[in-house]
């Protein structure tokens, strides 16, 4: 007997993908935003904080419902991209990874910012002084110490981007096999009659993965900590 | 070939204004206590503070005009600076870290080799560590190392031992006598530290609270009573020697300080070596005639060149020109109106031979 069946696996499938490019677009971003919020001195700065933190406290069906307003069909931004590259969000995996990157986002920020803050700006003075230009001292310098922290948020932004249910399902919907994924199956399996076993197995999934995402996620860090001799 | 250095700023309730020229090579030595804008001015050399205004040239290259609105960035300066916390990049090797400014010097200009300064700083056993596992005096030597390496054209060291204990100190300052004597480059060392000073510096600028309050060679400004080196406990001349001869049936080293013959305690340097001497004043007595049969070894006719009051009550700092160097003696007051006396007076100064001490 399969483990799973097709539909069930398409989900995780699914999940799994979504996650990543949301991980993977949202993360040189996640970077920039750091370092303008650890560094950046500028009117405005207080008012950047809270907008990336917004995802946090907002109901996720209302980041579901803003991103349909902007990037839906009719919506500012979606017309933009429709006619511009033919991109289609709105019910889309790509939408859901949108959805799921804004969520994730203000997570991965905390911890790429940490890192960056910790990080002894004597050490950049040392490499200025040692010859080293802006683009060189942030690929020498500060990328690598700032690693720990980029490693931690993506996998916690990874982590959580699994489980990501309102803002997805309020922008792309729950259709199978485009847009369900782990979680919707979960929801819609415990909506259908005799699905407690599908709900069971995928929870079961879902736990598996966020946990293996938080011990990794420790496990590197403590790893990287040695490396950087902390 | 001169560094010289003009700044004024601003820091707080702290203003900086200074002005001072040292020949290039050698050793200048910025000295002053905590809060007297030491790290000011080496901050603002290397260009990670912004001077309100001033200039900077080194050996003819201007770092800083701001008449003419020129600042270069620190990158594009090349002054290799020895921070007293080593500032080790962490996620480097200490190879990697010793090769991160060479890799950015201009290739023509690469004159100071990688081995030549493994070897001169001893830490060629350290290459594949991690910068967290090397002792302080090693974090030091291998950012001293790395800071030669980028082929600067002034080496700055802000305090460079002042984190290290006494043994770790020791260790090394030999390495920083041998980059002096072996490496033709400007050094700016600063220090509030005498004997470091004394030890290494050629030329010697007193600072206090953000004022240059006198510049000029060590030994000059240690001899000169009305500054605050006269003042110190440990008041006393510094002189430049050479080894002359060891006369080993005696157990003694004659040492020649600029004309001067000394008779020193049985020094392991060879002859021909050059040291820097220092005579503490409370080592130095005074004598009206030349006396006979005595232990003391040098008795040296010279004349007074003038008398202060000493750092304790009843005391007095008496400056004796012997030849051409200035040496200190401390004295009561009560010895000074006994012999009666006053400058231009001829007198004989006694230093024993184990009070001529190697810095």
């Amino acid at each position: 007997m399969a483990l799973l069946t097709a539909e069930e696996w398409s989900a995780v499938r699914l999940s799994l993908q979504v996650a990543t490019s949301s991980v993977a677009a949202s993360l040189p971003i996640a970077v920039l935003i750091s370092l303008v919020l650890a560094r950046g001195r500028f009117p405005g700065k207080a008012l950047l904080d809270a907008l990336v933190h917004l995802p946090l406290v907002l109901p996720p069906v209302v980041v579901g419902w803003l991103l349909l307003v902007l990037f839906g069909a009719q919506g500012p931004l979606g017309r933009l991209l429709h006619d511009l590259f033919g991109i289609r969000l709105v019910f889309t995996a790509e939408g859901a990874a949108l959805a799921t990157a804004v969520m994730g986002f203000p997570l991965m920020v905390r911890a790429v910012r940490l890192s960056i803050e910790a990080i002894d700006l004597g050490l950049e003075d040392a490499a200025r002084t040692l010859g080293a230009g802006p683009l060189d001292r942030f690929v020498t310098i500060t990328l690598p110490l700032m690693s720990p922290g980029l490693l931690a948020g993506a996998i916690i932004a990874f982590a959580a981007g699994l489980g990501e249910f309102g803002a997805v399902i309020t922008f792309v919907s729950n259709i199978p096999g485009e847009t369900q994924t782990l979680t919707l199956a979960i929801y819609t399996a415990v909506q259908t009659p005799g699905g407690e076993g599908t709900a069971a197995r995928l929870a079961a999934i879902s736990f598996s993965l966020a946990l293996a995402g938080l011990l990794a996620s420790e496990l590197l860090a403590r790893r990287m900590r040695a490396w950087l001799g902390r | 070939m001169t560094v010289s250095v003009s700044v004024t700023q601003r820091l707080g309730d702290f203003a900086l204004d200074v002005a001072f020229e040292a020949p290039s090579p050698g050793v200048v030595a910025l000295f002053g206590p905590s809060g007297s804008g030491k790290s000011s001015i080496v901050r603002a050399i290397a260009g990670l503070s912004r001077p309100e205004a001033g200039r900077i040239a080194v050996d003819g290259t201007v770092f800083l005009d701001t008449e003419a609105r020129l600042a270069l960035p620190p990158e594009k300066r090349r002054v290799g600076l020895v921070f007293q916390d080593a500032r080790l990049f962490p996620h480097m090797s200490v190879e990697t870290n010793l090769r991160y400014g060479l890799r950015r010097a201009p290739a023509g200009e690469r004159r100071i080799g990688f081995d030549a300064v493994v070897a001169m700083l001893g830490i060629g056993h350290l290459l594949a560590r991690r910068p967290h596992t090397l002792s302080g005096g090693e974090k030091q030597r291998v950012a001293v190392g790395r800071a030669l390496l980028a082929q600067p054209r002034l080496l700055l060291m802000d305090e460079p031992l002042a984190s290290l204990d006494a043994a770790r100190k020791a260790e090394v300052l030999p390495f920083l006598e041998r980059l002096r004597d072996e490496i033709r480059l400007p050094i700016l060392y600063v220090s509030h530290d005498w004997a470091e000073v004394a030890r290494l510096a050629d030329t010697l600028v007193l600072l206090d609270q953000g004022r240059v309050i006198a510049a000029g060679p060590v030994a000059d400004l240690a001899a000169n009573p009305s500054l605050p080196l006269a003042a110190r406990e440990d008041a006393g001349a510094v002189l430049d020697g050479t080894v002359a001869e060891h006369l080993d049936a005696r157990g003694l080293t004659r040492l020649d300080a600029s004309g001067i013959p000394l008779l020193a305690a049985r020094l392991p340097h060879p002859p021909g070596q050059r040291l820097r001497l220092r005579i503490p004043a409370r080592e130095v007595s005074l004598a009206a005639e030349a006396p006979r049969l005595l232990s003391v070894h040098n008795i040296l006719a010279g004349e007074v060149a003038h008398i202060t009051p000493g750092h304790a009550p009843g005391t007095a700092l008496v400056a004796v020109r012997v030849g051409g160097v200035t040496l200190l003696s401390q004295v009561t007051q009560d010895a000074v109106s006994r012999l009666a006396l006053g400058p231009g007076s001829p007198v004989h100064a006694l230093v024993k031979s184990v009070a001529v001490l190697r810095v």
